[in-house]
């Protein structure tokens, strides 16, 4: 009887120092974790479906077809008013020399007449460039906001950039299409 | 006697909660539900920002089409993952979530009654 | 400069004072009144360099990296002085000072204790102090240097530049800090063999001060995040909200439990298991929010290193307290206790058991999602609808056992009182019914809920007569609490929000009212911009206001906030936010109505006003 009391007394510290042990090393491994939200950045998703209006010719209406091929597709998403896409557009313009790439622009929450005057002003990359006036079309995409990209290969998308282009991913992009 | 009274309450209780009356409200109800996933800690109710501003819309956009606050929350959760969803799905992830606190309240209620018991 | 010598300094009292102490303890009988000196001193070289950091920062002395950092030349000078903890070094430096000067005020005031006990909370209190000493200098210097002195500051976010932002971490810090020399006591109680009911009438002062500052702290944050935060909330469930609510339900806990601890000598073991906790949740606290492991609205500039460091810190002390637990605290004295089922003590145990659940649903439901996304890398969030569900419904017997809970006496009691219990119920009911019929959401729950918070509200004002003030801080805190919950219900049920955008000039109506948006103004400040809206609301059967909504852009660092305008009132608050909308030409108009919500805050206080004259009442009986 009292040898299992012995055995009691020892037994319940151990546990619980055990317990807080793993507690310490799951806060030890988390604390390596970012945590600003990093969502799955190679995801095999469908491209969705969308029908929207193009910049430039007024009523024409562009939808998903336009990435039923055998390219290489980079949706962008940008804004006039969006600083780091200015960063972004020259790297996109050095993308566009590539021929096995067709960058889309995908115009989120502008006026039509500043996103003209911001491709004068830095040039156009894209092939095409639709119209999400309210944004709501973005979120179809699982998209956060500006900047914004998706690689899209046979309707695919394989690879998504949060934030602008730097040399880095589109380094990271041409080794993709080779 | 007491407890079984209790949990009896609570049940009734729980079941209620999942009923949402007010229709009016549905719209802002879903937005609170939702994180604002480029803001610390915000919901995209209380944000401004571009993508809760947006995303208002589309609840909007997808109650006109007949959807359901529940069919709302699974089709953003595709979207954007559980991560955008504020109440926690039950499922195999997030059954001691749920649960744990519950059994912590059984284990302190089953303490105090052997403390009665012993003593008599 | 004398700023981080004094650190050293400190950090050298601090093993002196230990040396000294084990040399105290093994040797004479007496106290050695070398210690409190020595204490003295270390108090002395942290103020001093506290000072230090406070000179830097009304002096803009940008030579020092942690001013520079959060500091600017035409920022007003109250907020140069809130600034000093503002931020993460500054912030630690409050936090030893105060660890200091509570060892010292308490070495002070604890003269007729055993010496043992005495140099014991000491020794436990300077490990503690040492660790922060070191963390203090090696990963967070407040002291660093920067060549060449940069001419501007870079300044402080601007939303922290607010009169109840620039006192709540004092405050909070006093409450956590208090919680330290509770662990401390308690393992020094511990290890002397001085669990008792005298331990506890001495340490209940303290877990009341801790207890007053900390409720306290988390108002003015709570008060800050409702009109800073631009969205009209005052609790989100927030992570860095949880992490300060936590350590507040575990001190309420103790206090109930000190409480039978000092009359009847039992729950000797759960009153330690306690005071631990409730300094070990304080330190998780400081770890979730600085380590950056969680997202929040608050968070502060993280850095790994540091998370680490605190990681390991707060471990040690948790199996320093196991060890200790389980070692040296005799749980011998068996005495027959006789409980009977309805008694005071019952009703203690019953509040300790719920505070309990509450404490664990907050806890688990805040660290969850890092023990998740660990363990199999998915990512969840848990928001206000987990909390809303798993205590809400608890919340119902809590109340009513805290309305009768008092009424028992020790040992073994009847209910007295019957009558007007049952007529009290009855009236709660009818009441809730009557109010919340009109409103077609969640009516059973929310009847239930109101009912019994009533029910708490009509008993504790009974006793504030029947018993003639006799246990007043009690009933006063009871009653504080009843108030707090009826007003947040109401708050939550009676809100109105209306969003829209409006352009100058505009109105918008709804059946009630009106907005207009009048016109808007533009006024320059010294350290930022402001556009400054003016509302008119009319209500069709009642007189217009006009409210003023700002949004300041702030020069240093460029930072656009909204503050929100609020026209507060007994019955109700008017609140009423405008945000820039990109690339547009109206303003996004958030106007809300929150009735009682002044009760909200003024319950809190009640609640608090308690606690303080519980303590005095303490004083004057010695």
């Amino acid at each position: 009887m009292s040898q299992k009391k012995e055995m009691k007394f020892k037994f319940t510290p151990i546990i619980i120092v055990v317990f807080f042990f793993i507690i310490f090393i799951i806060f030890f491994t988390g604390l390596k974790n970012s945590n600003i939200y990093t969502p799955n950045i190679n995801i095999e998703k469908k491209v969705p479906s969308f029908t929207l209006n193009s910049l430039y010719a007024d009523k024409e209406t562009v939808t998903e077809k336009i990435f039923d091929d055998n390219k290489f597709h980079l949706m962008n998403i940008w804004s006039s008013w969006c600083i780091p896409c200015r960063e972004e557009h020259e790297f996109l313009m050095e993308l566009k020399i590539n021929e096995k790439i067709q960058i889309t622009g995908f115009n989120y929450k502008d006026k039509t007449n500043n996103a003209k005057k911001f491709l004068d002003e830095l040039g156009n990359p894209y092939t095409k460039i639709v119209i999400d006036g309210d944004g709501t079309a973005s979120i179809d995409w699982g998209a956060y906001g500006v900047p914004e990209s998706f690689l899209i290969y046979q309707n695919k998308i394989i690879k998504r950039y949060i934030g602008p282009i730097n040399g880095k991913s589109l380094m990271e992009i041409e080794k993709i299409i080779e | 006697m007491r407890l079984l009274k209790i949990f009896f309450m609570i049940s009734i209780i729980l079941n209620f909660t999942l009923l949402k009356a007010d229709e009016i409200k549905t719209e802002n109800q879903i937005a609170k539900n939702l994180r604002c996933l480029i803001c610390q800690g915000q919901s995209v109710y209380d944000s401004d920002s571009e993508f809760a501003l947006s995303l208002k819309l589309v609840i909007k956009d997808k109650i006109n089409e007949g959807m359901n606050e529940k069919q709302i929350y699974s089709f953003l959760e595709q979207k954007y993952g559980e991560w955008i969803l504020y109440d926690p799905i039950f499922n195999r992830n997030t059954y001691f979530l749920w649960l744990l606190p519950l059994l912590i309240f059984l284990a302190g209620g089953a303490i105090i009654i052997k403390k009665f018991y012993i003593k008599k | 400069m004398i700023g981080s010598y004094s650190l050293n300094f400190g950090l050298f009292f601090s093993i002196l004072i230990t040396l000294f102490s084990i040399r105290n303890l093994k040797n004479s009988k007496v106290f050695d009144k070398k210690i409190i000196s020595f204490t003295f001193l270390q108090l002395f070289v942290v103020i001093l360099s506290f000072l230090g950091l406070i000179i830097s920062f009304v002096n803009s002395d940008f030579s020092n990296e942690t001013v520079f950092n959060n500091s600017h030349t035409t920022k007003p000078l109250f907020y140069k002085i809130s600034g000093t903890w503002g931020n993460h070094e500054g912030s630690l430096l409050l936090w030893l000072l105060v660890l200091t000067a509570f060892i010292f005020i308490f070495l002070l005031r604890s003269k007729e204790q055993p010496k043992k006990y005495r140099i014991f909370t000491l020794l436990f209190q300077q490990i503690i102090i040492l660790g922060f000493f070191v963390f203090l200098i090696k990963t967070s210097s407040p002291f660093n240097f920067i060549f060449p002195v940069p001419n501007e500051g870079l300044g402080l976010n601007p939303i922290l530049q607010d009169p109840a932002l620039a006192i709540h971490p004092p405050i909070l810090y006093l409450g956590y800090v208090g919680s330290s020399i509770i662990f401390s006591s308690s393992l020094a109680a511990m290890v002397s063999n001085y669990v008792s009911a005298d331990w506890a009438r001495h340490i209940k002062s303290w877990v009341l001060i801790s207890w007053v500052f900390l409720t306290l702290g988390i108002l003015l944050g709570s008060i800050w995040a409702y009109y800073e935060l631009g969205w009209g909330g005052f609790w989100f469930w927030d992570p860095v909200e949880n992490v300060s609510l936590m350590p507040w339900l575990a001190l309420t806990t103790l206090l109930h439990c000190i409480l039978v601890l000092e009359k009847k000598n039992i729950l000797a073991s759960w009153a330690m298991i306690l005071s631990i906790a409730t300094f070990t949740l304080s330190m998780s606290g400081t770890f979730l929010v600085r380590s950056g492991i969680l997202n929040s609205v608050h968070t502060f500039a993280n850095d790994p290193e540091r998370g680490l460091f605190i990681l390991i810190f707060l471990f040690s002390l948790i199996f320093i307290s196991i060890l200790i637990f389980f070692f040296f605290h005799s749980k011998g004295e068996k005495v027959e206790s006789k409980f009977f089922w309805l008694s005071k003590e019952t009703a203690i145990l019953i509040n300790n058991w719920f505070m309990m659940y509450f404490l664990s649903v907050v806890l688990i439901g805040t660290i969850y999602p890092i023990f998740l996304e660990v363990l199999t890398s998915n990512k969840i969030s848990v928001g206000p609808p987990f909390y809303n569900k798993l205590i809400l419904p608890f919340l119902i017997p809590f109340l009513i056992a805290m309305a009768i809970g008092p009424k028992l006496s020790w040992i073994k009691s009847e209910i007295k009182d019957r009558f007007y219990m049952i007529a009290f119920f009855v009236i709660s009911s009818f009441l809730s019914v009557s109010i919340i019929k009109q409103l077609n959401i969640n009516f059973l729950i929310n009847t239930i809920l109101v009912t019994s918070a009533f029910f708490l509200f009509f008993i504790t004002i009974r006793d504030f007569f029947s018993k003639k003030f006799k246990n007043l801080s009690q009933n006063l805190a009871h009653f504080g609490f009843s108030l707090l919950i009826l007003s947040i219900l109401f708050n939550n049920i009676f809100s109105t929000e209306v969003i829209t955008n409006l352009r100058v000039g505009e109105t918008f109506k709804t059946k009630k009212f009106t907005i207009n948006f009048e016109d808007i103004d533009q006024v320059n400040e010294k350290n930022f911009k402001a556009i400054i809206g003016k509302f008119n609301i009319r209500y069709l059967d009642g007189p217009a206001d006009i409210l003023n909504p700002e949004l300041r852009i702030y020069n240093q660092p460029n930072i656009v906030t909204s503050e929100a305008d609020i026209k507060t009132n007994l019955l109700s608050d008017k609140f009423i936010t405008m945000n820039y909308v990109q690339n547009q030409d109206y303003f996004n108009i958030r106007y809300q109505v929150k009735p009682f919500m002044i009760w909200i805050w003024i319950s809190v206080l009640f609640i608090s006003f308690a606690g303080v004259l519980s303590v005095s009442k303490k004083r004057n009986e010695v």
